[in-house]
């Protein structure tokens, strides 16, 4: 840039080459610098249009995802409730109960709170975080809490009095694991484990393990979901393509039809069909084809989750191969047919390769939104066809451990990120085609 | 105008507004509750008397409240707070009060005494009352069955018969939660509606309960949603199944459902109001709440819904259903021929073991 500063003085105007012979534009601008200025305005204006876009998906999607993911490490609670108590626990090695100068501290902190107002009280809150670690610690802390004021020394008789758990060092080690401003502890939890006495990690009892569990089933799921979504769409999808348009057109309408009607009449509809007095297992029985003792169980189990989702799924699949096919001239497989090749060979060699990028496409759409459903599982499902975003609907509603929540949402989140980066690697996602 | 008259004038109309604020300035009150036949008694018990009183208030319904909670901690947080009242559960509303989001309750201050002038608090059933909660109907979850899926000389009477899959065959249909199935367990097992929770509390009493419950696993359906319950019995699909004594009523007495409720360990629980704090129109909502849960309003509401109303005064004025005109007294959960071996939720423990048990509940049900 200096260099071309220094000898724009020398270009004679009029002449397209400045005097060391490279080209200028007939201000005499060097054509290099000219350039770069109109591209840079260019991109200013290309900025310029994405730009509210942008920022529409900063704030609703880049910024809420990142908040969530870090509700799954935040902490507060104890610290902010408890401080001196966190303090005094410093140099307890864990092993019996804390000594008094522990629950002096105690009883100071929640004196302090109770002078808060009530909107503010951080006891309440802490109460409920230690609940997640050790049942029962929620009310031995509301219910201390009241007493507080009329506590007198010696307070750890008196916390002892108040709450059996007070007088468990597993309820301190807690409060002292937990007395931080960041935690594990909803991973730990999400990934089936637990803190032990000395606070090394370990598998919870058997009897409580479920979330594993729950993401091996959800990816079982889905991935059956898109092979089935695949068997039935990729025929249709073919049809339709060899069909003239109008057909086509109508056929599509078909295809869209589940679009438009909504989601719960849709899965209130399979449960019409399915259910053991439904339709389909009355024919069955009518027709002769099984005794009436022996109703088939489609649905309230993972058949009928499975049903269910390739249906609602299955335009996600036909769409993205159906606009792949269209553009498949027909003569291709004519001139593999001429050549000499059988009709399957034809279709496996030069056919089916064309087709990748759609089913590609189809099967990426259908996988992720399938890895996340959660209405039409929980309907139909039963007790083993939930998905784990059932569970994380449950913990964001009812049980309202948001962290524990986060921390499920961040694995499924960071998964399908994995997926779709192994996908990417696999098959390239250049060559998607959606649509 | 100069500037000093027009603040002058500002400030005046400011303080006048701020006077008449409670008299009759337009308020319109956001009310959560749970929707459905639900909210219809609410509405035609205590918002319309209300607002034909006090025409100035308008009543919003929002179907909210099966997920109030998280609503009322995002509201909180955010510093946003747009529900006036929401009807919710004890337990729930335990939670929401340790955390802040909802107001305590001077229960005798704020709330109308019974007619006899006895105060709220000894009005209102024994154990009913929260800390941030003021309660207005009694429900029970109840097991109901097909007639027909039995002889007609051997039909189920007791709790005891779910969990008999030998005389009583068929598949049942439960809710998928560890509450009331966990405790109709252990009574079923033998243990006495009074020591249910103490046993609950104990590892041993939870493994109880759970080997009972494997004894039955093969045959149950699991419901989540409310509605679910009376369309898998009405449907055939099941022989038995658990669900809300007032949902159960409007099947079999409105829609003419071939179904028989077993009272019989019925697990009763409360549901009532609380006020979010920092709302916007707070003495509007208190003003509404002095009315609706007075002694004639809370009979009210049981002529449009089976559920027992939360004040013992209230009681003697339950009459007959608005639109049926049967006599609504014998399908309160209270009724005495009903409440003869009743389980009551205890709040406090699904509070404290709530997490725990439905983690393991889960566990179960995946198995």
């Amino acid at each position: 840039m200096a260099m071309a500063d220094a000898t724009q003085d020398d270009v004679q105007v009029g002449d397209t080459t400045d005097k060391r012979g490279r080209l200028v534009t007939s201000d005499g601008t060097p054509l290099r610098r000219a350039l770069e200025r109109s591209m840079r305005r260019r991109k200013l204006m290309a900025f310029a249009l994405v730009a509210p876009l942008l920022a529409f998906i900063l704030i609703f999607f880049a910024f809420p995802i990142a908040q969530m993911m870090w509700r799954s490490v935040d902490n507060p609670q104890i610290v902010n409730a408890v401080p001196r108590t966190l303090e005094a626990l410093q140099d307890w090695d864990g092993r019996d109960v804390p000594p008094e100068r522990v629950f002096a501290a105690l009883h100071a902190d929640m004196m302090e709170d109770l002078d808060r107002p009530r909107r503010e009280q951080r006891i309440g809150p802490m109460g409920i975080r230690l609940n997640y670690e050790l049942s029962a610690a929620r009310s031995a802390v509301s219910r201390t809490a009241r007493q507080v004021p009329n506590f007198e020394a010696p307070f750890r008789d008196a916390f002892t009095d108040a709450h059996r758990l007070w007088g468990q060092p597993e309820l301190w080690r807690v409060i002292q694991r937990e007395g931080r401003p960041l935690t594990m502890s909803y991973y730990v939890a999400a990934l089936d484990r637990e803190f032990d006495e000395d606070g090394s990690i370990v598998k919870r009892p058997e009897n409580r393990q479920i979330y594993v569990n729950l993401f091996g089933r959800t990816l079982a799921l889905s991935v059956t979901i898109t092979v089935m979504t695949f068997l039935l769409g990729f025929p249709i999808a073919y049809y339709l393509s060899i069909l003239p348009m109008r057909y086509a057109n109508l056929l599509m309408i078909a295809v869209l039809l589940p679009f438009w009607t909504s989601l719960l009449v849709r899965t209130s509809a399979w449960i019409v069909l399915l259910q053991q007095q439904g339709v389909l297992n009355t024919l069955f029985v009518n027709i002769g084809l099984i005794g009436d003792d022996n109703r088939l169980d489609l649905i309230y189990n993972q058949t009928g989750t499975i049903i269910a989702m390739t249906h609602i799924l299955l335009p996600f699949m036909v769409l993205p191969l159906y606009s792949v096919m269209r553009t498949i001239p027909p003569s291709y497989m004519r001139a593999a047919k001429s050549l000499g090749a059988t009709p399957t060979t034809a279709f496996r060699r030069v056919y089916f390769p064309q087709t990748l990028p759609g089913i590609g496409a189809g099967g990426v759409l259908v996988f992720i939104i399938s890895i996340g459903y959660y209405i039409t599982p929980a309907l139909v499902g039963g007790q083993s066809g939930r998905m784990i975003s059932n569970e994380i609907a449950r913990h964001i509603q009812q049980s309202l451990n948001w962290g524990l929540a986060a921390a499920l949402g961040s694995m499924l989140l960071v998964g399908v990120l994995l997926l779709y980066w192994l996908f990417n690697r696999l098959v390239g996602t250049d060559s998607l085609k959606f649509g | 105008m100069s500037s000093k008259v027009k603040l002058i004038a500002l400030s005046s109309a400011v303080s006048a507004m701020a006077l008449s604020a409670a008299a009759d300035d337009p308020v319109s009150l956001t009310i959560v509750s749970w929707g459905g036949a639900y909210t219809q008694s609410q509405v035609r018990a205590y918002h319309e008397p209300y607002m034909e009183m006090n025409p100035h208030v308008t009543i919003i319904n929002d179907d909210g409240s099966a997920n109030a909670l998280a609503s009322l901690r995002a509201q909180a947080q955010a510093g946003n707070v747009t529900w006036d009242l929401v009807d919710m559960l004890p337990s729930d509303a335990q939670l929401a009060c340790d955390e802040g989001i909802i107001m305590p309750i001077d229960h005798d201050e704020m709330l109308a005494p019974a007619p006899d002038g006895t105060p709220a608090s000894e009005d209102f059933l024994p154990g009913s009352l929260g800390e941030c909660f003021i309660p207005q109907i009694l429900y029970s979850t109840v097991l109901t069955f097909r007639p027909d899926a039995f002889p007609e000389d051997a039909q189920p009477e007791t709790i005891a018969d779910l969990f008999d899959t030998e005389n009583f065959p068929g598949r049942r249909a439960l809710q998928d939660r560890p509450g009331t199935n966990l405790e109709w367990a252990l009574y079923a097992d033998g243990v006495d509606p009074e020591e249910i929770y103490d046993v609950l509390s104990t590892p041993e009493g939870v493994d109880r309960a759970f080997a009972k419950l494997d004894t039955i696993k093969d045959d149950i359906i699991f419901w989540t949603e409310g509605a679910q319950a009376p369309q898998l019995l009405a449907d055939g699909e099941v022989a038995f199944a658990t669900g809300y004594n007032g949902r159960m009523f409007d099947a079999i007495e409105v829609e003419g459902m071939e179904a028989e409720i077993i009272w019989d360990g019925q697990v009763v629980e409360w549901d009532g109001w609380v006020v979010p704090a920092d709302g916007d129109n707070i003495d509007a909502v208190m003003d509404y709440l002095f009315f609706a849960t007075d002694t004639q309003r809370l009979a009210d509401q049981a002529q449009f819904i089976s559920y027992g109303p939360a004040r013992a005064s209230s009681s003697e004025l339950v009459g007959q259903h608005a639109d049926l005109g049967i006599d609504m007294a014998p399908h309160m959960p209270s009724a005495l021929e009903n409440y003869f071996a009743p389980i009551v939720l205890d709040n406090d423990f699904w509070v404290d073991y709530g997490d725990e048990l439905r983690e393991r509940f889960a566990n179960w049900m995946l198995q």
